[in-house]
């Protein structure tokens, strides 16, 4: 258990949450998606940190979580306004801007 | 010394059982996570998988970080998706009707050359094996991360400040509505109330049937079930109490805007293949 394990489970859990992110359609699964992405690098931070001995990957993981607070409020805040205009949470769905 | 080795080794073992049973853990949570129809499943397999990311923050010696994912990603932001869910509406689903033609498999194809980049990327990287413990990690890390974070890192540390003060304001401004109609008025109220077809309660869900579970529809006198007593989204998701309610009953979908308050999620559902 080396910190390259822990580096290949971030990059496989990374990959998953990009193929959720580009094949659904609901925007509240994309969020998590996006969420399950900065996981990812969040335990890829912590596992530098570790290969290290440096504390540094580890404030920057909690500035991650931080910041991907912050954007799943405001995100979600969106998809409110966005379902009570359009009725549906499914980004298809918003395409009024089309043709 | 021996003694202080073998505990060493016990413990760096019992960190690789733990690491290989959460890996495969959050990887097919994640892999379910993307393959689950309902949101609501989504919600909770990132549950699951953000849980097993704190155990493995705990594991590579980030104690404070793993306290920090149990509250601020499954307690926080987790919980918020979950209300969200339930105002958006838990009976939405995936439609699998493909807008773009071929755009799964170039999702999926594109997802295999993302993962064969980054293994590249990773094999050829000399991840050697971890640094000797320092005094950093363990009990004395969250000393360290707040001398990091005060001291290097206190301009950041003051941005983000702004940033969630930010978010909040315009999370309040985006999540506002302006009230377009006057509010009503008890009198207003209690006429709507009588004014249905139902001026009584409505029938509690399971009421003399044989559970009483709240998508189960109650017994009326003469033993046939009664629809209006289940949600009309219950009745409408369950194919089990959809199937005990009497052809033709309907789900209570036509009565509801007379006696029941119309539920946020019973919106029209998205097409369905």
């Amino acid at each position: 258990m080396t910190p390259g394990s822990f580096v290949a489970l971030s990059m496989i859990l990374f990959v998953i949450g990009a193929v959720g992110v580009l094949v659904r359609r609901n925007a509240m699964v994309i969020f998590m998606c996006v969420e399950l992405m900065l996981n990812a690098v969040n335990l890829a931070f912590v596992a530098f940190a570790r290969l290290h001995a440096n504390l540094d990957g580890q404030v920057i993981a909690f500035f991650v979580m931080v910041v991907a607070a912050a954007e799943v409020v405001v995100g979600l805040a969106i998809l409110m306004a966005i379902f009570r205009a359009r009725r549906s949470a499914s980004v298809d769905e918003a395409n009024l801007l089309k043709y | 010394m021996s003694g202080v080795l073998a505990a060493g080794q016990a413990t760096s073992a019992g960190a690789s059982v733990t690491f290989w049973v959460l890996a495969v853990i959050s990887v097919a949570a994640g892999l379910g996570m993307v393959l689950a129809r309902r949101a609501v499943h989504c919600a909770v397999l990132l549950a699951v998988v953000m849980l097993s990311l704190a155990v493995l923050y705990a594991v590579a010696g980030a104690p404070f970080l793993a306290f920090v994912q149990i509250i601020v990603y499954t307690g926080a932001v987790l919980m918020l998706f979950l209300f969200v869910l339930m105002i958006v509406g838990v009976s939405a689903r995936d439609s699998m009707r493909e807008t773009i033609a071929g755009q799964r498999l170039a999702a999926g194809v594109a997802g295999i050359g993302l993962l064969v980049l980054l293994s590249l990327i990773v094999g050829h990287a000399a991840i050697g094996p971890a640094a000797p413990p320092s005094p950093q990690y363990g009990t004395n890390n969250l000393r360290g991360l707040a001398t990091l974070i005060f001291t290097r890192y206190v301009f950041p540390f003051e941005v983000t400040a702004a940033l969630l003060i930010t978010a909040a304001l315009g999370a309040m401004v985006l999540a506002h509505r302006e009230r377009t109609t006057p509010k009503p008025t008890q009198r207003e109220l209690s006429q709507q109330r009588v004014s249905g077809a139902h001026p009584s309660p409505l029938p509690g869900p399971g009421v003399f049937a044989r559970h009483n579970a709240v998508d189960f529809p109650a017994l009326l006198p003469d033993g046939t079930p009664a629809p209006l007593s289940v949600s009309p989204v219950l009745a409408r998701e369950r194919g089990s109490s959809a199937a005990q309610l009497p052809p033709g009953g309907g789900t209570g979908d036509d009565e509801g805007a007379a006696g029941r308050p119309q539920i946020a999620g019973a919106e029209p559902e998205e097409a369905r293949p």
